[in-house]
């Protein structure tokens, strides 16, 4: 029993059947990838999962409890953080902050209107986030903008923002997408370094073979809104089904 | 029955202002997704532009008649107006009593130079900007233009009548098989929903068979494509914003016999107008009009007197609750596009 | 100092020497000189000050730290008035039990105004909030009359019911007081040829801004705070993060229509009496110029715009031609008339014409208002002065 299991997931978009019928585990503390050509319906599957969306049919269980039906902050205090294609972060806040945030989030839960405290006199919070920016080799920047950040930066702080919340599953959203060669790299050794040091469990979509290979333990194919395959990086490189999945699509682009 | 017959007339007047101001603001917003508080200004400046010109066409000059005399037995003196001098006096009177349709031509021009002003001088430097900067910023347009057309016209409202071969009104109730001076309805009005009729259906038509007006409405499904194919949306979409601009003025010329123009009379209807564009559904041009129509006829509604008497206060406030209602109910209006102004 | 840091509690030290001293700050000149028309220190307008002050005050809270932009906050205001004329109707003329039932009232409403506007954002917002009170005015002009006053508003009145105070003895009128202090009572001091007046209402209106200020500036810097920017800068980003977005919104909606209504409730201790048109949306739309005007977002911005608009509506408005001819007397009689020809128009009953056009400028050129307006200057100064220090001209940037 995986700490995910999404069971027979279908959506429907009028009359695009994004999703068919899903079914994934995603075994605790594993890196499992979701790939696929475009149009697989990865994003869909992804919003099912965090509360965006809420399908059609099937279920989607989270260490033994149902996500369907829960607002996104909800899930995510269950312990599921996002990163988003595009780094989402706070751009008017300092990235000292951007780091506090989700420590109070972590600490005081969903909603607390402790209006009266200087938030730096916090000290627990203010250390801990200081501590998480250090991790992420960011606590030069700590007083800067965080809006003003290079791409790979605001990447990294977002990562640095999900873990500071501890959580047991880290959902990646094609991670390194319109990034340089260098920060894709910076970002699969920050993955890497977060895989081997920490219990989580982390679910990546990605486009980037590259980057899936260097990382996953577990690969699961989507094509058409449904898993095509699911098995180890090794015994997917060579899969015909896979190719055909992929070169298929080329095909038609081209 | 009249009585009901007789509100849905009642409410077509204001609904048409309603409807020809919604339908620029959603011009405006649809093309250029620019939110334009300043449009009620717009057509206040074109009830002015009638103002002016029934001025400029009664500017007269002053003759000695030594047929006439005053109380005194001296010569009267006597203003003439230069348009009597140049047409003959019975052309000039009736040009001068058909001020107002006149000022139609007049008003044209004279909006759509504004409003391309306007769009290239101001809004388009607020295009990438956040929307509540973009109302902040034609707010205070509003009120600049608000003050200018103050200092110099004043804060009086300024008659300025309607031909009079349009004064009186139409029983309309001997029509239809009523008694008669059931339902009677100035003339005027009927004129001013003839000619909403007449623009917004124009508006349509230029949109749905002209060229130019296939290009706006592919920029703005997506404005992005349209200029990826090497057209200029720019310049049409300044245009669009004079045409928007000329639709709220013409509303403004024509509304002027019913509703003698002062300064402030486009705020009032701006705030009433976004409501009706948000009921309609935010860039949906169809649902501007059939909102701007069906909140003027439910306020006629609301103010006859058995309403009033069961729910009083009612016709203040109907537009209001309705907008709120449908806000909460259907959040994109009645015929709103998916994802328009949705943060 | 009182849970602040330096520079905090130098901003609000300042701030209360200002306020404390505005008797003198706002009256620089010797009556009966020529430029006399631009002392602003006397009550009325001081009491305005601080008022709008506080109104503009609570606004920031809620548009300049999660940019929710409202068009119906003079709803709240009105709200407080009304709410303050009737404790002073029923109760007492006392102003301290109208100001506290005023906030009350107004939170109340708002929580109910917020709970259904916040269902939206962006604009959608703005027309809800906007919708809800023009139907407030609407409603007090009309049907809420035996409550409103309707047209002519509402005053207290010499045989209105007051349970706890005494009986007012014969030709007496009831004014508003605290512990029996009057507002209207001042204490005139006059040296040279100036006049300063110093005001029982404007001070106990100044505390309460002060201590409105106070609570702004605590609220900004507390956790709460943050999390209301983080509501602005990226909504999404924050339901991601296990927060909820909605009660952190609708408790800024809250208190922010609570600082209206104490605003409110201020106007009618200082002046008893209420009419619908403060609840009118362009007295909405004011308070958000203003807000603009002395920068959003910022602690001292709002104080600075509320006072900036206040004093050119009072001040610029007096000004007429005459006054102009005066002014400009040195000029050739062709080229004088000319000028004052040309500033004719902004001055006077024309001074809206100003404000919209200063407004505007903000807007474009200065989104910072006259808060940001200031640091350039400052930083203009500031670079001038290093550069003069080190030869080489190296800058260390500001802190």
């Amino acid at each position: 029993m995986g700490i995910l299991e999404v069971k027979n997931v279908g959506k429907r978009f009028g009359g695009l059947q994004a999703l068919g019928d899903v079914n994934l585990s995603v075994a605790e503390n594993s890196v499992h990838a979701i790939i696929g050509p475009n149009g697989a319906g990865k994003s869909t599957l992804l919003n099912c999962l965090v509360g965006k969306l809420i399908p059609d049919t099937g279920s989607v269980m989270f260490d033994g409890q149902s996500v369907l039906g829960r607002k996104p902050f909800e899930i995510n205090q269950m312990g599921i953080s996002r990163v988003f294609q595009t780094p989402e972060i706070f751009g008017d806040l300092s990235v000292l902050e951007n780091m506090m945030i989700p420590c109070f989030a972590k600490r005081d839960g969903a909603f607390t209107p402790n209006a009266f405290i200087n938030m730096m006199k916090d000290k627990e919070i203010v250390e801990r986030a200081e501590q998480m920016l250090e991790e992420m080799n960011m606590a030069d920047a700590r007083n800067d903008n965080a809006a003003t950040m290079s791409r790979g930066n605001k990447r990294r702080l977002e990562i640095g923002m999900c873990l500071a919340q501890e959580p047991r599953l880290l959902l990646l959203d094609e991670p390194t997408a319109g990034m340089a060669r260098a920060d894709t790299n910076n970002t699969i050794d920050l993955l890497k370094q977060i895989k081997d040091e920490r219990d989580i469990t982390i679910s990546i979509i990605e486009h980037d073979m590259h980057v899936v290979f260097s990382l996953a333990e577990r690969i699961t194919v989507l094509a058409q809104g449904t898993p095509l395959v699911e098995d180890t990086p090794d015994n997917i490189k060579g899969h015909p089904k896979v190719r055909e999945a992929y070169l298929g699509e080329t095909q038609d682009a081209a | 029955m009249e009585a009901i017959i007789l509100q849905i007339l009642n409410g077509l007047d204001k609904g048409s202002a309603y409807a020809l101001i919604a339908l620029g603001l959603t011009l405006i917003f649809g093309t250029l997704g620019v939110v334009n508080f300043a449009h009620g200004a717009l057509f206040m400046i074109g009830a002015f532009c009638a103002v002016t010109l029934s001025r400029i066409i009664s500017t007269s000059h002053t003759i000695i008649d030594e047929t006439q005399t005053d109380f005194l037995g001296n010569p009267l003196k006597v203003e003439v107006p230069y348009v009597m001098d140049w047409f003959g006096e019975a052309t000039g009177a009736a040009i001068i009593d058909w001020a107002v349709p006149l000022s139609i031509l007049f008003a044209i021009p004279v909006m759509i130079a504004i409003g391309v002003i306007m769009e290239r001088g101001l809004i388009k430097h607020f295009y990438k900007r956040p929307h509540a900067d973009q109302i902040l910023v034609t707010f205070g347009l509003a009120i600049v233009l608000q003050e200018i057309i103050k200092y110099y016209y004043g804060a009086n409202p300024i008659p300025t009548p309607a031909p009079s071969a349009f004064v009186g009104s139409f029983d309309f109730g001997t029509m239809l098989g009523f008694e008669a001076n059931q339902i009677i309805y100035p003339y005027w009005r009927i004129i001013y929903f003839a000619f909403a009729a007449i623009i917004i259906g124009a508006v349509f038509a230029f949109l749905q068979f002209t060229t130019f007006g296939m290009v706006v409405r592919a920029g703005m499904a997506d404005r992005e494509t349209v200029q990826l194919l090497g057209i200029n949306i720019d310049r049409r979409f300044t245009l669009m914003f004079g045409i928007a601009a000329a639709v709220a003025g013409l509303a403004g010329v024509m509304y002027t016999p019913i509703n003698s123009p002062n300064y402030h009379m486009g705020m009032d209807f701006l705030v009433l107008s976004f409501v009706v564009v948000v009921v309609g559904g935010m860039g949906s041009l169809p649902g501007a009009v059939a909102a701007g129509f069906l909140l003027g006829i439910l306020e006629s509604f609301a103010s006859m007197r058995e309403v009033l008497n069961v729910l009083p206060g009612l016709n203040q406030i109907i537009i209001y609750l309705v907008a709120i209602i449908i806000l909460l109910t259907r959040p994109r209006g009645l015929m709103g596009r998916k994802g328009v102004m949705e943060e | 100092m009182f849970g602040l840091d330096k520079k905090d509690t130098r901003l609000l030290l300042l701030v209360a020497v200002l306020v404390a001293l505005a008797p003198f700050i706002l009256n620089p000149f010797p009556e009966g000189s020529g430029m006399a028309q631009f002392n602003a220190g006397y009550p009325d307008l001081m009491q305005r000050f601080v008022i709008f002050g506080i109104f503009a005050i609570g606004f920031n809270i809620l548009f300049g730290l999660t940019g929710y932009l409202s068009f119906g906050h003079a709803a709240f205001l009105g709200v407080g008035s009304y709410a303050a004329i009737w404790m002073m109707k029923l109760l007492t003329m006392n102003v301290i039990p109208a100001v506290i039932v005023s906030v009350i009232v107004a939170g109340i409403f708002s929580l109910a105004v917020g709970w259904i506007s916040l269902r939206r954002s962006g604009i959608y917002f703005s027309i809800l909030t906007l919708a809800f009170a023009q139907m407030s005015y609407s409603l007090a002009y009309s049907v809420l009359t035996p409550i409103t006053g309707g047209e002519t508003g509402l005053q207290p009145k010499v045989n209105d019911a007051r349970i706890l105070d005494g009986a007012l003895t014969d030709g007496a009128t009831p004014k508003a007081n605290l512990f029996g202090l009057e507002m209207g009572s001042s204490i005139e001091w006059s040296v040279g040829n100036w006049l300063f007046t110093f005001n029982a209402g404007y001070y106990v209106a100044a505390i309460v801004m002060l201590l409105a200020f106070y609570l702004s500036i605590r609220i900004f810097r507390s956790p709460f705070g943050m999390m209301l920017r983080a509501v602005k800068s990226n909504q999404q980003r924050l339901n991601y993060t296990g927060l909820n977005a909605k009660p952190y919104t609708l408790a800024a909606f809250v208190i922010s229509g609570m600082y209206a209504g104490l605003a409110g409730g201020l106007m009618v201790a200082m002046d008893t009496q209420v009419g619908a048109e403060r609840m009118f949306w362009t007295a909405s739309g004011e308070v958000v110029l203003m807000s603009i005007l002395g920068g959003v977002g910022t602690l001292i911005g709002p104080v600075l715009g509320a006072g900036a608009i206040k004093y050119m509506e009072n001040i610029l408005s007096k000004i007429n031609s005459d006054i102009l001819h005066t002014w400009f007397a040195f000029l050739p009689d062709g080229l004088e008339d000319f000028v004052v020809t040309l500033i004719y128009p902004f001055i006077g009953k024309g001074w809206h014409l100003t404000l919209g056009l200063i407004f505007m400028l903000v807007v474009i050129f200065l989104p910072g208002g006259l808060v940001e307006g200031g640091q350039r200057v400052a930083r203009l100064f500031g670079r001038k002065k290093k550069s003069t220090d080190t030869p080489d001209g190296k800058t260390t940037p500001a802190e």
